[in-house]
């Protein structure tokens, strides 16, 4: 017998009372804390690819879309850019890199990116097994590819048109598995990397415009007439940030393609879903206040029915210092259950978005680490329960217990 | 055992209570009959330490309790003390073992299962030990707050109206069950009631 047990006796006691306490805590807490994972998440993901990158070119659209498609490969390309307007930028005296990208293709829904070594090196992949592409028509597989694939060096496989799995397949050409990325983290471990020349390999009889409605490639044999090699889109580097200044405007004013800046097209992302996220957070702020005021309403009641068991405890001894503990005990248990649940809720939660989100976009999140915004979270839990119970608990103090005990 | 001198309360200026001196030995028992209204409850409540009387002194094991601090007086009144109420009143979320050991810890005593077992057995209700209290008949109760008020061997034994809620077996069975275990303690005995069917169990009584 001590405090403890008596406050957690009294908790079980009033089984539905503390119920709703909890659960409304949890859902409050669960939500944030899914909130506060998510968008450290996010972040990592979004800056983690961006580093090193300062402007991508491609084609004439939606610069936020060109960010998506080229750096995290999750949105449509916007069009294809003439390979020799990407190769002029490399003389420019701001520039430090340029690494093209090529897509339109897929295996299975993971996206066949032909690019040069550089992109490799720009994201510091590394492969485990088998070898860098050389050749056209090599691949060397993202780590989350050969594990959802199960293909393997020395493996071929047919690409299939298009950025999702029902495209037409180019059935005639295959491409061979050389090597397979170390899982890093990046943007890589989700792509299935080929030097350039295999995609222009792959679509130079398909892609021309006056085919391009009949995409499948049954009996073309005859080389169509070469016409100037395509890009999709290019990443680039700066060799000082004086050519953040001058070349987006020169891209954009002199040239067929579009200029992007991942920096701000990310933050401009961000802020349009700050909006949600901030609604989402002051709802979960008034849930777990509304928790808070059950608490309160919770031993405000369980109070008045207890009068003469204080009285009772009193008289036996209990001091009101003792009393007042125990009740604050009580609120303080409470809030330490919904916090608990509330976290592991959270942890579900993220879970259950990385299981969708893998699944539509390749991207997958884990970090069942607690934040050190959730301790934070823990503080201000604790700080409700406590308040929802001394608030009634003062009563204690004002008892009076010949009265109380005379009453009945 | 305890005694009293002058001892007089007031709720207003206008109902002043003046109480008769009170003694009762060690082992001995007093029966304090009245009628409602005749302050019987606010006497038990002065006696236990609840209240303090507006005049008079009362002296426990030797003891005067006019200079005590409160921390004292529920110091005093947890160890020496055992008060049965009316109606039988527990710490409703705990069992009725738990509520027999609650009043060791609150008096700040080592919690001994061993005597609440023996006198569950002595007062009869031993399967009842892990029930909850509101399980139990209004006899079966009143017999597990004797038990309670018995488990730190208080020097004075203080009941008010213990019978009246109780047919008349509960109620003889209750008294004998009073008198035989105060005195086997050796703790003075104060029943203060208006039930006429306790007044020929009790050779020492006054009326208020």
């Amino acid at each position: 017998m001590n405090l403890i047990k008596i406050s957690w006796a009294n908790i079980k006691d009033k089984k539905l009372n503390s119920f709703l306490s909890v659960l409304l805590l949890t859902l409050g807490i669960g939500m944030i804390s899914l909130l506060l994972l998510l968008n450290k998440q996010l972040d990592e993901q979004f800056r983690r690819n961006i580093r090193g990158i300062d402007m991508v070119v491609g084609a004439k659209g939606s610069p936020l879309q060109l960010i998506l498609s080229s750096i995290y490969q999750i949105d449509a390309p916007t069009g294809n850019v003439p390979l020799s307007e990407v190769n002029k930028l490399k003389m420019n005296p701001f520039v430090k890199t340029v690494i093209p990208l090529s897509m339109g293709d897929n295996y299975q829904g993971y996206r066949i990116v032909g690019t040069t070594p550089k992109y490799i090196e720009h994201y510091e992949a590394t492969v485990g097994e088998g070898k860098l592409f050389v050749q056209p028509l090599e691949v060397t597989l993202g780590s989350k590819v050969a594990q959802a694939t199960g293909m393997k060096v020395g493996d071929t496989f047919a690409s299939a048109h298009g950025l999702d799995e029902e495209g037409d397949e180019h059935g005639d050409t295959k491409y061979k598995v050389v090597g397979v990325f170390e899982p890093n983290g990046s943007v890589v471990d989700q792509l299935i990397l080929t030097d350039l020349s295999s995609v222009w390999a792959i679509h130079d009889h398909a892609e021309e415009p006056t085919h391009s409605t009949e995409e499948g490639e049954t009996d073309h044999d005859e080389e169509a007439i070469p016409h100037e090699k395509e890009v999709t889109s290019a990443l680039i580097q700066f060799r000082s940030p004086m050519g953040m200044l001058a070349l987006p405007r020169q891209v954009n004013a002199n040239t067929p393609m579009q200029a992007a800046l991942p920096s701000i097209e990310i933050n401009r992302l961000f802020s349009l879903m700050g909006v949600g996220i901030d609604t989402l957070r002051a709802l979960a702020v008034v849930i777990i206040l509304i928790a808070g005021a059950s608490v309160f309403i919770s031993l405000y009641n369980s109070l008045k029915e207890r009068k003469y068991e204080m009285a009772l405890m009193l008289s036996m001894g209990a001091t009101r210092a003792m009393l007042f503990r125990m009740l604050l005990l009580e609120g303080l248990i409470l809030a330490l259950l919904g916090y608990v649940a509330g976290v592991l809720l959270s942890r579900l939660g993220l879970w259950l978005f990385s299981q969708a989100a893998e699944q539509d976009f390749h991207y997958s999140f884990s970090g069942m680490m607690l934040l050190p915004e959730e301790l934070l979270l823990l503080a201000g839990a604790l700080a409700i329960g406590v308040l929802a119970a001394a608030l009634p608990s003062l009563g204690v103090y004002r008892l009076s217990i010949s009265r109380t005990l005379a009453q009945d | 055992m305890i005694t009293s001198k002058d001892l007089s309360f007031s709720y207003s200026p206008h109902k002043k209570f003046n109480f008769p001196d009170i003694l009762c030995n060690d082992g001995e028992a007093l029966l304090i009959l009245g009628q409602s209204g005749r302050g019987k409850t606010t006497l038990l409540h002065i006696l236990a330490l609840l209240l303090t009387p507006a005049t008079g002194d009362i002296i426990i094991d030797g003891h005067s309790i006019h200079s005590l601090s409160p921390k004292q007086t529920a110091t005093v009144r947890a160890n020496k003390i055992g008060i049965i109420y009316q109606r039988a009143h527990f710490v409703s979320s705990l069992t009725v073992l738990e509520n027999l050991l609650l009043s060791n810890y609150l008096a700040g005593r080592n919690q001994d299962r061993d005597k609440a077992a023996y006198l569950a057995d002595q007062l009869g209700f031993s399967e009842h030990l892990p029930k909850k209290t509101h399980e139990l008949s209004q006899g079966e109760q009143q017999r597990v707050s004797i038990a309670r008020a018995l488990m730190n061997n208080p020097a004075v034994i203080l009941a008010d109206e213990p019978t009246s809620n109780l047919d008349d077996e509960n109620c003889q069975r209750v008294v004998n069950l009073l008198k035989a275990h105060s005195a086997q303690i050796g703790a003075s005995l104060i029943v203060v009631t208006h039930d006429q069917r306790l007044k020929d169990e009790f050779s020492n009584q006054i009326s208020l």
